[in-house]
């Protein structure tokens, strides 16, 4: 990074959120698209596997009060079109493109073409009478999203606003994560009695192909088993949607953006953050489920909110200037 | 797609003479049109719209709800202006534009023209754009229209005549810039034979510009891009143009003052700025000098400006040139500070606030066309033939009401070009809008924005209105003697 050009905060806020929106988006499209398949294997007439998906976003209130009851049709409008809903892949798309167009000169233009390009995608398929195929359009999502990762790793300079973004996606992917694994773990425990069931391993499978991490989870454990799922999911080094992982990543890209050395700390983000890096990198599975898996996943929520305000006030808020600059 | 049964109408055609016989610079561009295909002109329009539309390059339209980006109409045909009539309008740009900073400077100094009586005192004092906040104020090499977007049309006789100044924060040239991309990219053939002069060094010169009124000559100066936000109608050019410079974009919350000088916020603190190309209108720049319920604006923007701590482009009271019943007035500026007449005439202009003026305006409104003083875009206007018999009448009150804030010009019969309409050629009336850059020197950007009335027989191009636009080509002189029966135009 040259010293040449500074951020804006409200760039850096920008890009940071358009990053988050764009990675939201295709979680959501990920989770819908998997667990409409899951539906297909399932015995006819388990209609209740369509809630948790809502849960895994975080709006199980607002859906129950607008929607009442989870059906395969509420579902789909809520998650994908839903205007109203902010956390929406509508919504997502129209408010990553929002915050892009507040930065296009910082983005490259071809990132700025591809975000366009995921809009039209989104309006035109909103605007449809009747929709076309769930898993096309989910798989159309996906890969705009993914197109965009790519365009933006090798179009755009790694540069301060680069960093903004990647620290924004991790901690998107962490929490996505995260939130899929204690709905799930938390649905799928009770039920010991299937243990060793075809549906057993479907569910699980489900839980690994939502994070699109059934083939590389297979390399590593080879059979289905929950706590190796959640061990995959949480401490794995090198999986990508591993909670380990983002905040190892997230942790780098916070460094890069202050220029402190790792294993240091400049600044309350700084802090938090490697506090809770720590913490994944020398802790097992056992003593997380020992401590109990939901208890552990309230306390990590807890310790992303507080990274994510300590962001926010580390980079960007608009504090007063007039003592620092007379 | 033939022009066999093209119709000129009556009208000044930009590529047919009166005959039907084509003007011989556009002879080229004509043969490869008709050398297409059956389809493929509208397979490359079709081509373009899509590639406009992911490309992003939209406008807001205020009021509009629906969807409030939209593409702005681009037509395939270029509209061609030849070496010697470039000249002709590059030297009457450029003596306009110096005239017009002489009649700024001097209005904000001591008001000799007045003095002079060249022209009415009360016509500058009475205007809504007159500053006297900026009374006394010496921008660097006394310029304060650095950018100017001077609008020309051609009538019935195919003579350019001014229109309009537009001086305070002119809008239009990332779509010249774009507009030529696109062609390229879509219909690179028709530029095969021609030397058309390029247009993309305009940002360039831009930041050389900008780069030459900063208030501490040593060092980088730190330039931004100052716009009012993503809800802005001209956002686009905002963001392609800090783009385009290398420089940053930033809203008023991003900008402080402190200790007299000019920061902007970033993630590592405070940055100084020394040069603001600000597209903000003045009544929004800073709410300590001017409307103190902006939010847009910079607390103490103008103190720094005042005590030259930091340059804005465009300089802040330009505007006072940029009032439709001062224009007017500009032939004269130009006797008065240039000692000569003027290069590029006015359209004749009645102003309401004579008594003799306002009669015959009242009486023929159904024939002219009628502005407010102070708008643009299109916006508080009547084109008299074009009116009902109700706005006639709400417009005659207006007028009675307020006077000083009207002018009229007669309709006037604006050239056209050729435009695709569904499969096949009609005339579209069109203006046209070259940019003029001015610090220590005045540079005139080859080329414009070719601004379309899309609709049959309208005469409004604005975009705001339903507008399109045309890439514009000024070709370069010619080297070798061109053939015998060039007509001459203007």
């Amino acid at each position: 990074m040259t010293q040449a050009n500074p951020l804006l905060s409200r760039v850096a806020e920008s890009v940071y959120w358009m990053a988050r929106y764009i990675e939201r988006a295709e979680n959501v499209a990920r989770f819908i698209d998997v667990n409409h398949n899951l539906t297909l294997d399932l015995p006819h007439g388990d209609h209740d596997q369509w809630q948790p998906i809502v849960d895994t976003t975080g709006d199980r209130d607002v859906f129950l009060k607008r929607f009442g009851h989870a059906t395969r049709e509420s579902v789909i409008q809520f998650l994908a079109f839903d205007a109203e809903n902010p956390n929406s892949i509508h919504s997502c798309v129209l408010a990553a493109r929002e915050n892009a167009r507040s930065v296009r000169e910082i983005i490259s233009s071809e990132m700025w073409q591809q975000i366009n390009t995921l809009y039209l995608l989104i309006t035109s398929e909103s605007r449809r009478a009747t929709p076309s195929s769930l898993p096309d359009f989910c798989y159309s999502v996906r890969m705009a999203c993914h197109l965009f990762q790519g365009i933006t790793d090798v179009t755009m300079s790694h540069n301060e606003p680069w960093h903004f973004m990647r620290l924004g996606r991790k901690l998107e992917r962490a929490d996505k994560t995260t939130r899929l694994l204690d709905v799930k773990y938390f649905i799928l425990l009770p039920s010991v009695a299937d243990v060793g069931t075809p549906y057993d391993d479907i569910q699980w499978t489900a839980v690994l192909k939502s994070v699109g991490g059934f083939e590389m989870y297979r390399k590593c454990f080879g059979r289905i088993s929950p706590d190796r799922i959640v061990e995959f999911l949480l401490l794995d080094g090198q999986f990508p949607r591993a909670l380990r992982y983002c905040i190892g990543v997230a942790d780098q890209s916070l460094h890069a953006i202050t220029r402190t050395h790792r294993g240091g700390f400049s600044c309350d983000s700084e802090q938090r953050m490697g506090l809770l890096r720590s913490e994944i990198d020398f802790t097992q599975v056992d003593s997380i489920l020992a401590g109990g898996l939901h208890e552990f996943f309230d306390a990590l929520q807890l310790k992303m909110n507080t990274i994510d305000e300590c962001i926010r006030g580390d980079f960007f808020a608009r504090q007063a200037l007039a003592a620092g600059a007379a | 797609m033939q022009f066999s049964s093209y119709q000129t109408e009556g009208f000044y055609d930009e590529m047919f003479a009166d005959d039907g016989r084509c003007r011989p610079h556009v002879q080229l561009v004509l043969d490869v049109i008709q050398s297409l295909s059956d389809g493929q002109l509208l397979r490359y329009k079709h081509a373009a719209d899509r590639l406009l539309l992911q490309l992003g390059i939209t406008f807001n339209v205020y009021g509009d709800t629906a969807g409030a980006e939209r593409i702005f109409p681009f037509d395939l045909i270029p509209r061609i202006v030849p070496a010697d009539e470039w000249d002709r309008i590059e030297r009457g740009l450029k003596q306009r534009v110096h005239a017009l900073n002489a009649f700024i400077d001097d209005i904000y100094h001591d008001q000799k023209i007045l003095k002079d009586g060249a022209i009415p005192a009360g016509v500058v004092t009475s205007a809504v754009s007159y500053r006297p906040q900026c009374h006394g104020l010496n921008p660097p090499w006394r310029v304060w229209c650095h950018v100017t977007g001077t609008d020309l049309v051609r009538d019935r006789d195919g003579v350019y005549y001014v229109l309009e100044d537009n001086l305070r924060v002119p809008s239009g040239v990332s779509y010249v810039l774009e507009n030529r991309e696109v062609l390229k990219r879509i219909f690179p053939r028709v530029f095969e034979g021609l030397s058309v002069r390029p247009v993309n060094e305009y940002t360039g010169r831009l930041l050389e510009m900008l780069e030459s009124i900063a208030p501490r000559p040593n060092g980088a100066p730190r330039v931004v891009v100052l716009t009012p936000g993503i809800y802005n109608s001209a956002y686009f050019e905002h963001s392609f143009l800090a783009q385009q410079m290398g420089v940053q974009l930033v809203e008023g919350r991003d900008l402080e003052v402190a200790g007299g000088d000019v920061f902007m916020r970033t993630t590592k603190g405070p940055e100084r700025v020394d040069v603001i190309y600000r597209r903000v209108d003045d009544d929004f720049l800073d709410p300590e000098a001017f409307r103190a319920d902006s939010v847009l604006g910079v607390p103490g923007l103008m103190a720094a400006y005042r005590a030259g701590r930091v340059a804005l482009a465009n300089a802040p009271g330009n505007g006072i040139a940029d009032d439709k019943v001062i224009y007017a007035y500009v032939p004269d500026m130009i006797r008065y500070y240039e000692g000569a007449e003027p290069i590029l005439p006015n359209v004749p202009t009645y102003l309401c606030w004579r008594d003799a003026d306002r009669k015959y305006v009242l009486e023929h409104l159904h024939q002219l066309v009628v502005k407010s003083a102070n708008e643009s875009g299109g916006y508080g206007m009547l084109v008299g033939p074009h009116s009902t018999r109700q706005e006639q009448e709400e417009f005659a009150l207006k007028i009675q009401d307020d006077p000083r804030n009207f002018i009229a010009q007669p309709t006037l019969a604006l050239s056209r070009v050729p435009t695709i309409v569904d499969d096949h050629f009609e005339g579209r009336h069109v203006d046209l809008r070259p940019y003029v850059l001015c610090g220590k020197e005045i540079y005139v950007l080859p080329g414009g924005l070719t601004r379309v009335a899309m609709r049959r027989g309208s005469l409004v191009v604005n975009s705001s209105q339903g507008g399109g636009s045309k890439d514009t080509w000024v070709l370069a002189p010619s080297e070798e003697p061109q053939n015998g029966g060039q007509q001459q135009q203007s």
